[in-house]
């Protein structure tokens, strides 16, 4: 049987968190009553023209610069026409022929090593308002009425263009995650993919193995998260498969993700494919982006994954625990500040990676949601190697910090957690548990060392966890020897 | 002078702060004026006689307390009905905007009200200012102060009728391919385009967006100065708003033609005039050289394609401009099954057949297989001729042309056929494809007693040489049209 590869480009639509609209100077507030975030502007009134918000070209232009972009000199807004009820003008703002940025690349790695996936283009253009179908199921056409609400329309949207550099689904979760993480970190959206500020469109098509030409493409939407994502496109290439092994054609087309169903189906077709009748925005001049404006830009872009992935192996981490904290703003910043804290670098990773990530497992809740920051874990994880908790009490510390009861000294004093190493006040306990335990105390002696583990149990039970075990080691050998 | 409503913008100017009369009186007869010639002219499709009184009383306290808010403070001005007015029904003469109140005044309109000036009401045009004769209003034809039984032309027709008749004694309108200079050399009244860019274009509703631009028609070229200087400047809301300061206009008025260059347009003159108008302008251009002018022939070859490729680049701007006249938010709704029935049955409803002929003719010409053939053709025509007129003005100073090839036709002669319409508008529109200023004067009648306009264009930002030019041509015709403005002769 013929194997077939994917070939798989990513279409991702960005919110910006700007202060004001793209055209006009309403608010970008998504918790607004509905339609009061509106003027003449973005509601398209007769009249009314737009004008170029500066600050989401520069947020256009950090998104471009941090994807390995060229920044184009002139770059062009375009109508982009259809009818749409939620589209004020029936013609939406974007970018056409001449988009900002152009021929950049991000790199993703799934294991085997990092794959450039190309960068076609970022270009800006505005977001439509929301429309709410009242009746049959709450699709547009069975409504019996809708209401829009035009809070959203005029939101500075980006849209990138990934080349069909995609050979997997799970390369595209590895894209699209990488691709949310630089955007957080560059600070120009909150990319919440269930409330729709960050949104992806998938093309896909296959090829038997080996070869070049492209196979007919199926671009997939209404996925709203990576995982549907990943899932949707894994349905595709199965779809696709078992087409292409029954000896028929697939037909280019646009299909909707179904999540319930786990499947897609079609929308519309090539034939049947919007006209968009795109020409140059007369409302607006190019926009003109010169050295000076490009190099103060880029003097102001913060440090992204990959490059803090470096700088993390080069401080010494593991190369995994460097790429789970380097992806991650959240852990980032408190790996930052714990190391700043005087923390040592790899112990604070390994308990952000191992012990910080299972309690927010368990707990359900975020890094930004816990009272976790960088000194309280500069503090536990000293506190560790000095030998004031012992391993164990350390978790029972970091779940006391974790919801907020002090710093983990106080936590740990509060709890009662500090580790007992002094030996006078060990060797009692250890008397004890050695004369109740005469049986195992015989194997030892007899030269069983296994049975120190077990005596060594008895003692931690015996006070509550707090003994240091070492040092309890140390007091049981000594006394059997 | 006996009748208030006769005076030109200067004349009432000076009589205002001589205290002679009150900003309320000239109203007064101004509003008279209206009375007796709307029924057979119907300039007006709204006459706002409460904002106007309240306009006028505060134009005169503001004199009384010793505030001057410029040349238009206290004179009665018409807009044309595609300018937003805030709560003022704005209907672009169409039945899509039927009742339609903005909740905003556009730029234009803000600084007329902020330079006192008594907003009169809104007058008629050809739907979305398509047209050039007034006559594809969904509110009735504006007919011409000189003979009822011909029209304005336009698309600023109402605009143009009212100053002639002396209903306004200033009215602003907006041109894409002569919308203000052929309705003007119509009715005998001077019609200023300025340079794209030089009044804000906020607040006027699109019908092009790249060649609309809002000027004054005024009864004198000094006039129409002044009007140009309360509206014109650098407005932010405007991305295309030329952001650099306005030129002083006035200094040359005076000046008269000695030693400037004025060029003749080859394309613009004798094919395709009627005789009497290019006897006209050939007497004009003459008292012109008389006047210490240089003539020089100039020929603009790619002008013989402006025609064409205007008719693609307007109506394709106007195929999106229009999309938003929906039926979602605003104006006339027609119901349907769905929501793109709404949408198609209000728009068959709403638009005349001119707009939506030049609405299906710009979607065709921007549809995917044709937009290189069509859009892409006439933006590269629109090159060239903005090329010609840089050589062109490397030989003169300005160019000069008649601005209709005719004078007013009778009411219907040419709605059957879009072309001969089309036509009317054949040496205005360069100006527009180049965003370069241009001006009507009137410079005589012709047998049948119908006024003539004689065209002065000038480079980009060029209008104090435009306007010292057009004052001079203005006193060399001795055209004084007042006559015609009294009462008895519009009946």
């Amino acid at each position: 049987m013929m194997a077939y590869e994917p070939v798989i480009g990513i279409e991702t639509h960005v919110e910006l968190t700007t202060a004001s609209k793209m055209f006009c100077g309403c608010p970008v507030d998504f918790g607004a009553p509905p339609n009061t975030n509106v003027c003449p502007v973005c509601l398209g009134l007769p009249g009314a023209l737009p004008v170029v918000n500066g600050t989401a070209v520069e947020y256009a232009m950090t998104i471009g610069l941090a994807l390995n972009c060229d920044i184009a000199a002139h770059s062009v807004f375009a109508r982009k026409n259809y009818f749409y009820p939620d589209m004020p003008k029936n013609y939406q703002i974007s970018q056409f022929d001449e988009p900002l940025c152009v021929d950049g690349h991000l790199d993703i790695d799934t294991g085997d090593g990092p794959v450039p996936v190309g960068i076609t283009r970022v270009h800006m253009e505005e977001d439509t308002g929301k429309s709410t179908h009242i009746g049959e199921g709450g699709r547009i056409h069975a409504a019996t009425h809708s209401l829009i609400d035009f809070n959203r329309a005029g939101v500075p949207l980006m849209e990138i263009v990934s080349e069909p550099d995609i050979r997997s689904a799970e390369q595209a979760r590895a894209f699209v995650t990488e691709l949310r993480e630089v955007v957080l970190r560059l600070g120009v959206s909150d990319a919440k993919l269930e409330e729709g500020s960050m949104r992806f469109d998938g093309n896909i098509s296959l090829r038997p193995e080996g070869t070049e030409a492209f196979g007919t493409k199926v671009e997939i939407k209404n996925m709203n998260s990576i995982r549907s994502l990943q899932r949707a496109l894994n349905h595709e290439i199965e779809r696709q498969t078992a087409l292409l092994e029954a000896g028929e054609a697939v037909v280019q087309e646009t299909r909707h993700w179904n999540e319930e169903t786990g499947t897609t189906s079609g929308m519309r077709s090539k034939e049947e494919s919007f006209d968009y009748r795109y020409f140059p925005e007369p409302d607006l001049v190019p926009v003109a982006v010169d050295d000076e404006w490009r190099e103060r830009v880029t003097a102001r872009l913060p440090e992204l994954p990959a490059q803090a992935y470096g700088r993390y192996l080069d401080m010494g981490l593991d190369g995994p625990v460097a790429a789970v904290i380097s992806r991650d703003v959240e852990y980032g910043s408190v790996f930052e500040a714990a190391v700043a804290a005087g923390g040592t670098p790899q112990m604070v990773a390994n308990w952000l990676t191992g012990e910080v990530t299972a309690l927010l497992r368990r707990t359900e809740s975020t890094l930004a949601e816990s009272a976790i920051n960088g000194t309280a874990l500069a503090e536990l994880s000293s506190m560790v190697a000095d030998g004031t908790l012992s391993a164990s009490a350390a978790k029972d510390v970091l779940a006391g910090v974790a919801a907020g009861e002090g710093t983990p000294d106080e936590v740990a004093a509060s709890r009662d957690l500090i580790q007992v190493s002094d030996s006078a006040a060990l060797e009692p306990i250890v008397d004890e548990v050695l004369a109740a335990n005469a049986e195992a105390v015989e194997k030892l002696r007899a030269g069983d060392g296994k049975v120190v583990g077990f005596l060594i149990g008895q003692v931690m039970r015996a006070t509550g966890g707090k003994a240091d075990p070492g040092a309890v080691s140390e007091i049981i050998r000594s006394r059997a020897g | 002078m006996s009748d208030l409503a006769d005076l030109t913008l200067a004349e009432a100017s000076r009589g205002l702060r001589a205290r002679e009369f009150t900003s309320v009186e000239l109203l007064e007869a101004v509003h008279r004026r209206a009375a007796m010639t709307e029924a057979n002219l119907h300039a007006y499709l709204t006459l706002d006689r409460d904002g106007a009184a309240r306009a006028a009383v505060a134009a005169d306290s503001a004199f009384k307390a010793g505030t001057d808010l410029g040349p238009l403070q206290g004179v009665p001005v018409a807009l044309k009905d595609n300018m937003v007015t805030r709560g003022l029904e704005t209907t672009c003469s169409s039945k899509i905007l039927s009742g339609y109140e903005p909740p905003y005044d556009g730029t234009a309109v803000s600084r007329l009200r902020d330079g006192g000036a008594v907003i009169m009401g809104k007058t008629n045009l050809d739907e979305f200012a398509m047209g050039s004769s007034t006559e594809n209003s969904a509110y009735g034809p504006t007919r011409n102060p000189w003979d009822p039984d011909r029209v304005p032309g336009g698309s600023s027709g109402g605009s143009a009728a009212a100053v002639a008749a002396g209903s306004a004694m200033v009215a602003y309108g907006s041109d894409t391919g002569g919308s203000i200079r052929q309705p003007a050399a119509m009715c005998g009244i001077v019609g200023l385009k300025p340079t794209y860019g030089l009044v804000s274009r906020y607040g006027l509703i699109a019908f092009a967006s790249s060649l609309d631009q809002i000027g004054p028609l005024t009864r004198r070229v000094e006039d129409a100065v002044a009007a140009l200087e309360v509206v014109g400047g650098h407005d932010p809301a405007d991305s295309t708003s030329y952001p650099g300061p306005v030129p002083d206009y006035r200094s040359g008025l005076e000046s008269g033609v000695s030693g400037l260059r004025v060029g003749v347009v080859t394309e613009l003159n004798g094919e395709g005039i009627e005789p009497a108008v290019q006897e006209a302008v050939d007497r004009t251009i003459a008292r012109l050289e008389a006047a210490g002018a240089t003539i020089v022939p100039v020929s603009l070859p790619s002008l013989e394609y402006a025609l064409s490729a205007y008719y693609l680049i307007a109506p394709a701007e106007c195929s999106a401009n229009l999309a938003r006249f929906d039926g979602v938010r605003y104006g006339l709704r027609r119901l349907g099954e769905n929501v793109e029935e709404m949408m198609s049955n209000t728009r068959a409803e709403g638009f005349g057949p001119e707009v939506t002929r030049r609405i299906l003719l710009g979607t065709y010409a921007l549809s995917a297989g044709y937009y290189d053939a069509f859009y892409g053709q006439a933006q590269r025509v629109r090159t060239l001729i903005i090329r010609d007129f840089q050589a062109a003005y490397e030989q003169a100073d300005v160019l000069v042309s008649p601005t209709s090839p005719t004078t007013a036709f009778p009411v219907g002669e040419r709605t059957a056929d879009p072309l001969s319409m089309y036509l009317s508008d054949v040496c205005t529109i360069p100006s527009n494809m180049s965003g370069d200023p241009a001006i009507s004067v009137p410079v005589g009648l012709d047998g049948a007693g119908l006024p003539i306009g004689f065209q002065v264009m000038a480079p980009a930002l060029g209008e104090p040489v435009m306007v010292r030019v057009a004052a001079e041509v203005e006193r060399l015709a001795g055209f004084d049209a007042r006559a015609r403005f009294a009462s008895s002769e519009v009946q």
